[in-house]
């Protein structure tokens, strides 16, 4: 018997899990401990550098967050911006077609906002000007999300590069603009109050989040009960699929591109013309970026990119609050937020797979 | 006279998931003999020697080469204890020639010099009359050249123990024959050939002793000379089965399809059809054969409205109204609409047939979501024609919900070819339905194709296994680099007659015409 052999048998070894037999409660078990773990570890790390109790430190992010009134509409107005812009390039990744470009959308549908409002804003009574805004705001968004659709469908370039790249132009876009007409040459134009989305009583946000949450009911009835929907789906899992079966795949793709660019220029005119009045290169700011990852984590779905994007809302208010509490460099907020974010992509690996040691391998008894 | 055990399993388990693919499997292999592995599809036959060859770690069991126990956790421990496996997907770099791959890996002491891996890989070549150039590009290769670049290259790193994963599946009758009398060399030669298959006839006409799983477990070991094939086969599926294809007289037969001069080429501009032309009758199945790769998935994609034809002619009949459509240049919807019942069971089917993430509901709805008006879809009618599929092709699922990415491969075809059925079609292709199937689901299939033939249906059948071309079919078509090299009828074709119609090359066409 050549022992030595035994000295090298691996320690554990990797097996795939059955996905018929994972029930969801499982699932839910593995991930709420993911975020628990996550927690722990981000809150041992700031206890560490901030010098004080973790249990502060969790009380510190919550009233951030839910602490007063002004605090619980931040939350609930960062949340719908976030969420509109994640149901924007949600339809696009179903289809496998990585659109990383929503930023860009967005901001230019702010940008075509912003413009009405400054140039016609005087002339156009509201209810007029309203129009003009909501369709001026739509198509700029639209026609950004088509173009990188229309040379993907017919010369098959890239689109995660186009759409990154049209970024760029979006921003610079919006920087002219604003270096062209803003009159005092700061850069920073005025805001203008008077010319926007009503208002719904005393609640400055409220509009916002309505038309968000109609907005998640739509794009999940649209993904998942009608024909478009369905096609989306099959082009996503398999383009030969979809010429098997007649599915006009170029003529999905732009649709669909279409409606993501909409729903952008949508977020872009909730920015500009509901909440900031004025535009500037960071109106967006990053969350075209952050939706990305929003829709991911959901797989999706967008009922479940509503708890997603609670999760970076939460994270992202509570390390503000930290920052203020506790003086800590606003830096360790980031460095928890990929923290948490770590372990829940981490946790997947455990749901697809088991993590067998081979110390309790049986031998064969013969 | 007892031959030294060169490798030895004992009590081997191995499990997916729910799935059970080894249950304390045993198997021994003595030096200087071919073993042949024979168990259906899914009866754990690569698993197990995939363990052996270090791709999988057993959960359970021990393995014993030459007596010892070992462990083999990786391929590289596999060949340090000289086994070496060959598996069915070849995994060469296509711009290197036959010596660069085999020297491709290899960590000898000293200078990489090819010279003396040519002057080696010569030398094997010879010893055991391999017929190879060594410096052929393998992407000039035909398969069964790669194949032996293989079996080269566990060679040159001086395996004892060669396993072959169903090596005969993609060559021709007679190139099989050469594969057979290499491996009797090696044998001669005192090395240890293992050979996984599921042919009976092969297992017969090469193997010493024959191991047999069934389901994940050995069911046990027989001296092929005590063995035949009735006796073989109730060993792999556990019952007496009768093995025979009923074939009715075609009935009525009348033109249905009439496909003249096709051409094509690939995306990298290769010609793929180069002026195929046939006839398919009503209440027929007419059998394609031909090595894989000559041109069947163009030729079925293109009368299905999906590969672009450069030249020719596709003519439909219409039964009902006796009028002829030209499908040419059509696509699957534009055929649809003429009133043209195809159906089509392609050779991928869970990337093409089937969408893999999507439950047997949403998969019926494939072909019929755009019935019915308005925006939204209706999911009622393709999941009462799952429930029915399921209930009468009996599908193995836990309900009409599951992806059917979870499915079994023979029910995965099962739910696509009782959808293409459903469809009540005049045409229908199928391209290689029965791969990876076992014996049991393919008989199924094969049921439903002849059901399809006695109601009238044309039927075009794309095979691999000749014995079951010349059982089921007709006329067998035998096609060659896209062309039609010859139509035999299918109840007095001999399979050397086919097996030398499947490599006649376009010069050996027009000689035989001259």
């Amino acid at each position: 018997m050549a022992k030595t052999d035994k000295k090298h048998t691996p320690l554990l070894h990797i097996v795939k899990r059955d996905q018929g037999t994972l029930t969801w409660q499982y699932k839910i078990l593995i991930r709420a401990i993911a975020i628990a773990l996550a927690l722990l570890v981000s809150g041992l790390l700031i206890t560490a550098l901030a010098d004080t109790d973790p249990i502060k430190v969790y009380k510190s992010m919550i009233s951030g967050v839910f602490g007063t009134e002004r605090r619980r509409w931040n939350a609930a107005q960062g949340m719908a911006m976030l969420l509109c812009v994640s149901l924007a390039v949600t339809p696009a990744f179903k289809m496998k077609f990585w659109n990383i470009g929503a930023e860009g959308q967005a901001l230019v549908g702010g940008l075509a906002c912003a413009a009405v409002m400054f140039f016609l804003g005087e002339s156009l009574p509201l209810p007029l000007l309203l129009v003009v805004m909501i369709v001026a705001s739509v198509v700029a968004g639209m026609i950004w999300a088509v173009l990188p659709a229309i040379f993907k469908a017919f010369w098959n370039t890239n689109e995660t590069l186009f759409t990154l790249m049209m970024n760029y132009v979006a921003t610079q876009l919006v920087a002219w603009f604003l270096k062209q007409y803003v009159e005092s040459g700061s850069g920073v134009m005025d805001i203008m109050p008077q010319y926007g989305l009503p208002v719904i009583g005393e609640y400055k946000y409220l509009l916002n989040v309505l038309i968000v949450a109609l907005l998640t009911l739509l794009v999940y009835i649209y993904l998942k009960y009608s024909k478009h929907g369905y096609e989306i789906s099959v082009v996503g899992e398999s383009e030969n699929t979809a010429r098997y079966i007649g599915i006009n795949v170029k003529k999905v793709i732009i649709r669909t591109l279409l409606i993501s660019g909409a729903l952008c220029g949508v977020a872009g005119l909730l920015l500009v013309g509901g909440t900031n009045h004025t535009i500037s290169t960071t109106t967006v700011g990053g969350r075209g970026f952050t939706a990305i990852m929003v829709s991911w984590l959901a797989k999706f779905n967008p009922l479940f990119m509503v708890l997603t994007t609670f999760l970076i809302i939460f994270l992202e208010l509570g390390s503000k609050q930290l920052t203020s509490d506790f003086g800590i460099s606003s830096s360790i907020a980031d460095i928890s937020t990929g923290i948490i974010l770590l372990f829940i992509i981490g946790c997947e690996f455990f749901l697809q797979y088991r993590i067998v040691l081979n110390r309790n391998r049986k031998e064969a008894t013969k | 006279m007892a031959k030294p055990v060169a490798l030895e399993c004992r009590g081997v388990t191995k499990t997916f998931g729910r799935v059970v693919a080894n249950k304390n499997c045993d198997l021994q292999v003595y030096r200087g003999e071919i073993l042949a592995i024979l168990g259906e599809n899914g009866s754990g036959k690569t698993t197990l020697m995939n363990m052996v060859a270090g791709i999988y770690y057993p959960d359970a069991g021990q393995i014993f080469v030459d007596g010892q126990e070992v462990t083999i956790a990786s391929p590289k421990d596999a060949f340090a204890y000289k086994i070496g496996m060959i598996h069915q997907h070849f995994k060469l770099v296509d711009v290197f020639t036959a010596c660069e791959n085999v020297a491709l890996g290899v960590e000898d002491e000293g200078r990489y010099r090819l010279a003396d891996v040519r002057k080696k890989v010569i030398e094997i070549t010879q010893r055991y009359g391999f017929v190879i150039d060594p410096d052929k590009r393998v992407a000039d290769m035909s398969v069964s050249e790669k194949q032996t670049v293989e079996i080269i290259k566990v060679l040159y790193r001086g395996a004892d123990i060669l396993i072959l994963d169903e090596p005969t599946a993609v060559l021709t009758p007679q190139e099989t024959d050469k594969l057979f009398a290499v491996l009797r060399r090696m044998r001669e030669d005192n090395k240890s050939v293992i050979i996984i298959t599921h042919k009976l006839h092969e297992v017969l006409s090469l193997s010493d002793r024959v191991a047999v799983l069934r389901k994940g477990e050995s069911v046990g070991t027989v001296n092929t000379a005590d063995a035949n094939e009735s006796s073989l086969t109730e060993m792999m599926m556990g019952v007496k089965v009768e093995l025979n294809i009923e074939r009715s007289e075609p009935k009525d037969p009348q033109e249905r399809l009439k496909v003249e001069n096709l051409h094509s080429v690939n995306e990298e501009g290769r010609t793929v059809l180069d002026g195929i032309s046939f006839t398919a009758y009503s209440g027929e199945i007419l059998g394609i054969a031909g090595i894989a790769g000559s041109g069947q998935r163009e030729l079925l994609e293109a009368i299905a409205g999906l590969h672009h034809l450069t030249e020719g002619d596709i003519f439909y009949q219409d039964p009902k109204t006796g009028e002829t459509e030209d499908l040419r240049d059509k696509n699957p919807i534009q055929i649809r609409d003429l009133g043209v019942r195809l159906s089509f069971v392609p050779e991928d089917r869970l990337g093409m047939g089937l969408v893999g993430n999507m439950d047997i509901v949403d998969n019926m709805m494939l072909r019929s979501y755009q019935k019915g008006r308005g925006f939204f879809l209706h999911r009622r009618e393709p999941r009462d024609l799952a429930v029915n599929i399921v209930e009468e092709l009996q599908v193995a699922t836990p309900n009409v919900s599951t992806p059917v990415r979870q499915l079994s491969g023979g029910n995965v075809q099962k739910v696509l070819v009782g959808r293409e059925i459903a469809a009540a079609p005049t045409v229908l292709m199928a391209a290689y339905p029965v791969r990876g199937l076992d014996v049991n689901a393919s008989y199924t299939i094969y049921n439903l194709l002849n059901r399809q033939k006695e109601q009238g249906v044309a039927v075009i059948f794309v095979g691999e296994d000749l014995d079951v071309l010349m059982e089921l079919c007709d006329r067998i078509m035998v096609i060659n680099s896209g062309r039609v090299t010859g139509i035999v009828d299918g109840r007095t074709a001999r399979k050397d007659e086919i097996g030398l119609l499947m490599t006649k090359s376009k010069e050996e066409m027009q000689n035989g015409e001259n």
